[in-house]
């Protein structure tokens, strides 16, 4: 039955290629060998700093810059270590066991465990705390730790630029293993993943992120790449997940695009692991035997990569309307364009695949493996030897006029994202009207004193305003002491005092 | 009845004085409190004399935290201006700065929209103002979970809170509106609302000696008295309502110490992917301005309310509405759109109930894809509580005026309610006679 069926499309292939063959059509010659050594390389992409070598996703800290090493030992508490650390220091820790979550809610530090003969030092969350380590800051290193045995992430960053995860063992850990969100300008590498209930590395609205050399494995997503921008996944190991890599838009997000990813050079075998995902879940809708999965994402470069044993398909390329279970959302553009698969490796995939992925690829007549399947509308997308693949749905794709994206090295920044730059001038209007009038009128009592009497008292002395700010002491005795406002940084103090005594209103 | 109307009236603007920002004007009012105080006293406090009315003026200076232009022009500034986002999107972490913001009305124009706000007039029956609904003293809401327009008519939303809704891109619980001056004309005509129809609302504000006037001073360009320019005053006034001075922001700001231990546990259940709670109450705004269908049950007597299906014309948006931002939420109770759960402990415990634990049987939603099955503990949900307690601020809440130009009483929202609610006999006191 089955070798009648295959026989039959093989003769119908054979069919169609004959005729296209008469009619000069070039849409699926089989006789279009591209070589891609040495060919043209992409000319798209991001390209601030595409051509020039980036060497990790930190700022180099100045000699000026660089601050104590605090060691933490077993017994002893990370986060009491992270609460005395300044920006600029770096915290060692020492192998043995942790139980605790680690929040950094300030710029520049690096947490650093240390192995010794194998020994790590371990966060063991004990099936009972939320997350190993959260972080908010910029500048932020986490390096060398396992950490199991928690119930939400092992890693999340939420808005911290210029971030390096390396080297971490993230074994059975929740929702995600290593997870930043909202970031520009990231490096995850050296990482081994597994036993993760949603994605081992979710790359979560973030810009201009590289994600290179980990093993994720025994997990719902391997490393998904959503809502993001400038993406490079490249030289991974991810098998025996549901899904292997994952570039796509889910819609409902607060940012709306994926576009400008290169998925190459990664081993992506059998990923055919039974979804395991939470119910409702975006990852609970992979079907498992996926190698790699494009949703609606655009300029997405797929290269390089050996795909193998992925029973669903190697390749899936779907827009929103071909997915079940998700919202609506208008501004959010459902068709993958712009899809550019370029050589791959690719053996046996799509050997046991999905009823709603047969039934498509029935009406192109295809019986048997799939490597490639695409469904839904898509425009400028482009493949090079399609011969090679079992492919379904890519009659649309054209020959793609590059065969390598060798001359992109990196998107990550050089000398990371910059934070915004705000003149003194400026830096002293902002804090003076965003802090200091919700107490302090012109003229008259609000809660504190008048402005006039300030100014009065330090007439030609912002210096001693800031010294005030920073350790207030009661001057009337019938107002209420002021709060310190030592966590406005020196500049802005300074800028803010001297601000203070120049207004007029 | 009418004394401690007067006794409650009297310590609210002795606690709003010392606010203060619009302080210039509230000098000129004082004769005017006089009067009002004195009508009170001889029960005639919703009228007074046109032939005795006094000249407003209206403020020439900013309210705090905005900078004034050279163009007489009022420009927010904050803290989060010195961050960046990422794509200027406005969502991310402690240090993130806020989504695109309308400002840039003038002082005139916000202080305008400030009588316009409290003043009773824009009402079909003069009954209510906008700030019945959306009360200083309750974080601009009004404490009842589902609202009660003209004639004791009860809406079937909340009456959501208008801090900081200089950074929201839509508006009303279902998104159908999308700016200020939309969304501000909806409820004077809504028949369950204030009643009013255009026609009613120009020429009563025309009868009243003040108006005409005070919209030439704020609209000396564009033609003085009109309903845009109404519009404009009102979604001028809301704009400045900012609240971005909890003791959450100064810990966000770099102060570890504005927030104590079991605060920042709370903290970090609440950005931590158990609880998810920051994956749409995203900081710094702590919304992400998206629709969420999240299945929380609807007050017993009240059928299911389709929220943005309407908007949007899409069962998958059933059941959806607008994620609200978080600040100043401990001042909001009752909680969700039509006001079921009176704490927000209760509104914890209803995301850790389980995914579609409230949706019956015969329902079908599309649930977000975050409504998940927490398991925390009860402790959790305490520290959660803790946090959202957190990120209240109402050091800039604005001045309520002694007097309105229509001379109708600034009414006492929480009087309001009380007698709507219970004393419905008593409808034709708040009347103009």
């Amino acid at each position: 039955m089955i070798n009648r069926a295959k026989t039959l499309a093989i003769v119908i292939a054979l069919a169609a290629f004959i005729g296209g063959w008469q009619l000069g059509h070039n849409l699926d010659n089989p006789a279009q060998i591209t070589s891609s050594v040495g060919g043209a390389s992409y000319s798209g992409g991001f390209q601030a700093d595409g051509n020039e070598l980036v060497h990790g996703a930190l700022p180099p800290r100045s000699a000026d810059a660089i601050g104590q090493t605090l060691i933490v030992n077993p017994g002893d508490s990370i986060q009491a270590a992270v609460e005395v650390a300044k920006p600029g220091d770096t915290i060692r820790v020492m192998p043995g066991i942790y139980t605790e979550t680690v929040y950094i809610d300030k710029d520049d530090i690096h947490l650093v465990g240390v192995i010794q003969a194998g020994e790590r030092a371990t966060l063991d969350g004990l099936g009972k705390l939320n997350d190993a380590i959260l972080y908010s800051g910029n500048n932020i290193l986490i390096e060398n730790f396992k950490i199991t045995r928690y119930k939400g992430n092992g890693i999340m960053s939420q808005a911290g630029n210029n971030f390096e995860i390396r080297n971490n063992l993230v074994i059975d850990t929740g929702i995600y293993g290593i997870f930043p969100q909202l970031g520009s300008n990231g490096l995850i590498e050296h990482n081994v993943v597994s036993g993760i209930a949603d994605a081992a590395i979710y790359v979560g609205m973030s810009d201009n992120i590289h994600v290179a050399h980990n093993e994720v494995f025994d997990s719902v997503a391997g490393i998904e790449i959503e809502n993001s921008r400038h993406a490079i996944v490249e030289n991974n190991y991810t098998h025996h997940n549901t899904g292997g890599i994952l570039a796509f838009i889910t819609p409902g997000l607060p940012i709306k695009t994926t576009y400008d990813v290169i998925i190459r050079n990664n081993f992506i075998l059998d990923n055919n692991t039974p979804n395991f995902g939470a119910p409702g879940s975006t990852v609970s809708g992979i079907p498992a035997g996926t190698g790699i999965l494009v949703m609606a994402a655009d300029d997405v470069i797929i290269e390089g990569n050996i795909i193998v044993n992925n029973k669903v398909a190697g390749i899936l390329i779907n827009d929103h309307a071909n997915a079940s279970g998700l919202t609506l959302d208008p501004d959010a553009d459902p068709n993958p364009d712009r899809v550019m698969i370029l050589d791959n490796v690719m053996q046996n995939n799509g050997y046991d695949t999905i009823d709603e992925v047969r039934a498509f690829a029935l009406t192109e007549l295809h019986t048997g493996d799939i490597d490639i399947f695409q469904i839904g509308p898509t425009e400028g997308s482009c493949i090079i030897n399609r011969h090679r693949y079992h492919h379904v749905g890519i009659g649309d794709f054209a020959d793609c006029d590059f065969t390598n994206t060798d001359n992109i090295h990196s998107y990550l920044l050089a000398g990371g994202a910059k934070p915004r730059v705000i003149e003194p001038s400026e830096r002293g209007e902002i804090a003076y009207l965003g802090v200091c009038t919700g107490c302090h009128a012109y003229a008259g009592r609000l809660i504190g004193p008048a402005v006039e009497e300030i100014q009065a008292r330090y007439a030609g002395n912002p210096e001693g305003i800031v010294s005030y700010i920073n350790a207030p002491f009661k001057i009337r005795a019938d107002y209420p002491e002021m709060p310190a406002q030592n966590y406005l940084d020196a500049e802005t103090q300074l800028a803010v005092a001297r601000y203070m005594l120049t207004v007029k209103n | 009845m009418a004394a401690s109307t007067l006794a409650t009236l009297s310590t609210t603007h002795r606690d709003t004085f010392s606010r203060g920002w619009l302080r210039k004007l509230v000098c000129h009012l004082v004769a005017i409190g006089g009067l009002v105080f004195c009508g009170m006293a001889t029960s005639t406090e919703a009228t007074v004399d046109p032939t005795e009315a006094p000249i407003f003026r209206l403020a020439d200076q900013c309210p705090p935290s905005f900078s004034l232009s050279e163009d007489n022009r009022c420009l927010l500034r904050n803290l989060y201006q010195l961050y960046n986002s990422l794509g200027d999107h406005g969502v991310g972490g402690l240090k993130t700065a806020l989504p695109t913001h309308r400002d840039g009305f003038t002082p005139q124009q916000i202080d305008l929209g400030r009588l316009l706000f409290f003043d009773p007039l824009l009402s079909a029956d003069n009954s209510i103002s906008c700030a019945s609904c959306h009360d200083p003293d309750k974080g601009f809401g009004d404490g009842l979970g589902r609202s009660v327009g003209i004639h004791g008519q009860r809406n079937q939303r909340s009456a959501p809170s208008l801090w900081n809704s200089a950074f929201l891109k839509d508006f009303f619980w279902d998104a159908r509106a999308h700016s200020l001056e939309e969304q501000a004309l909806s409820p004077l005509f809504s028949p369950i609302e204030m009643g009013n129809n255009p026609q009613q609302l120009i020429t009563s504000l025309k009868a009243v000696d003040a108006y005409p006037t005070l919209f030439e001073q704020a609209f000396s360009e564009t033609g003085g008295l009109s309903l845009d320019n109404l519009a404009i005053a009102l979604a001028a006034f809301q704009s400045s309502l900012i609240s971005l001075n909890s003791r959450y922001d100064q810990y966000a700001h770099g102060n570890a110490d504005a927030l104590n231990q079991q605060e920042i546990e709370g903290l970090n259940i609440f950005r931590s992917f158990v609880a998810r709670c920051s994956q749409c109450h995203m900081p710094p705004l702590f919304t992400n301005q998206q629709i969420a269908v999240i299945g929380t049950p609807e007050p017993q007597d009240m059928t299911r309310d389709i929220g943005a299906e309407k908007t949007f014309a899409s069962a998958k948006l059933r059941g959806g509405f607008k994620v609200p931002s978080l600040r100043n939420i401990a001042e909001t109770a009752p909680y969700m759109h039509s006001g079921r759960f009176a704490t927000l402990r209760e509104v914890a415990e209803f995301y850790n109930g389980g995914r579609g634990h409230a949706v019956p049987e015969d329902e079908q939603l599309l649930l977000h894809w975050h409504i998940s099955e927490p398991d925390l503990t009860s402790s959790e949900l305490d520290r959660l509580v803790d946090f959202m307690r957190t990120l209240s601020d109402s050091s800039l809440r604005p001045d309520i005026p002694r007097a309105v130009p229509s001379g109708l009483k600034t009414l006492n929202p929480k009087t309001l309610n009380l007698k709507t609610l219970n004393l419905k006999t008593n409808k034709n006191s708040r009347r103009e006679s």
